[in-house]
């Protein structure tokens, strides 16, 4: 009996480790220099500020009309909410996405390779009416802008 | 090897390439109850996306559970040849990670 646990644990043992050396070679994930750890304050906050503080170090930005937001002004679905953001601003090194109605509203952030154009696409789910908000860092300063969607049926399964 | 769960498809046009990507993925926010059992379905979403062309980095993302189930993201990059490398990975809050590929058209 006792035997029959120890050979367990052995085995745990070593298929965990035979997994996580396997996952590490493989190099799945990104070059850890360069990704930053994922930003837990900042996809918990409740604030649209607060979000952005946890990112950007600051919450204020200033309103850009060269930020353009494509979303639809009513979302039948709120689980699937087709949002483009772009801008023609040189320097463009962070496009962060939030969505004022979710109860934790940053949504998604872009960081911007040397050769990425500021234009990206995607969907997102939207509790109930309110607005888009896209901060773009160009530059090393903050710029943002806005568009309101209303959503006739709430995204998040509730 | 888990079936593809990634679709990409990279067009190069005016020497702009756009990328567009299909991700299977639950993205369950972690607010959603089991309607059978009232328990609470556990957030798994993904969290880290990386972009390359060619083996450099061209964009990365970071998402919370608020992205819709099955992620459809579309980015562009300057520059691109025809036949060049497309990679697109992610991450998520469990510790899964799947890659796909393709070749910029």
């Amino acid at each position: 009996m006792n035997t029959d646990m120890k050979r367990r644990v052995f085995l745990r043992g070593s298929l965990a480790a035979g997994t996580v050396a396997v996952a590490a070679g493989a190099g799945l994930l990104a070059p850890q220099a360069v990704l930053a750890a994922w930003p837990e304050k900042a996809f918990m906050a409740k604030a649209p500020e607060e979000a952005l503080s946890g990112v950007f170090g600051s919450g204020q930005s200033a309103a850009s009309d060269q930020i353009k937001i494509k979303a639809p002004d009513i979302a039948e679905n709120g689980a699937v909410v087709p949002i483009t953001i772009s801008t023609d601003m040189a320097k463009v090194e962070t496009i962060a996405l939030l969505s004022t109605a979710n109860n934790a509203p940053l949504v998604a952030l872009f960081n911007m390779g040397e050769s990425a154009a500021a234009d990206v696409s995607i969907r997102i789910k939207m509790g109930k009416t309110g607005d888009v908000v896209a901060v773009v860092k160009a530059d090393g300063k903050l710029h943002s802008n806005r568009k309101s969607v209303k959503v006739t049926i709430g995204g998040c399964g509730g | 090897m888990a079936k593809k769960s990634i679709k990409i498809r990279a067009k190069l046009k005016g020497g702009v390439t756009t990328v567009k990507c299909l991700m299977n993925h639950p993205m369950e926010t972690g607010l959603r109850k089991d309607k059978k059992t009232g328990e609470p379905i556990p957030a798994h979403f993904i969290q880290d996306v990386v972009a390359k062309h060619n083996d450099a980095e061209v964009m990365t993302a970071q998402w919370s559970g608020s992205v819709s189930k099955n992620p459809y993201v579309a980015f562009k990059f300057n520059g691109g040849a025809k036949g060049d490398a497309v990679s697109v990975a992610w991450t998520d809050n469990m510790g899964k990670s799947e890659m796909g590929s393709a070749k910029i058209k």
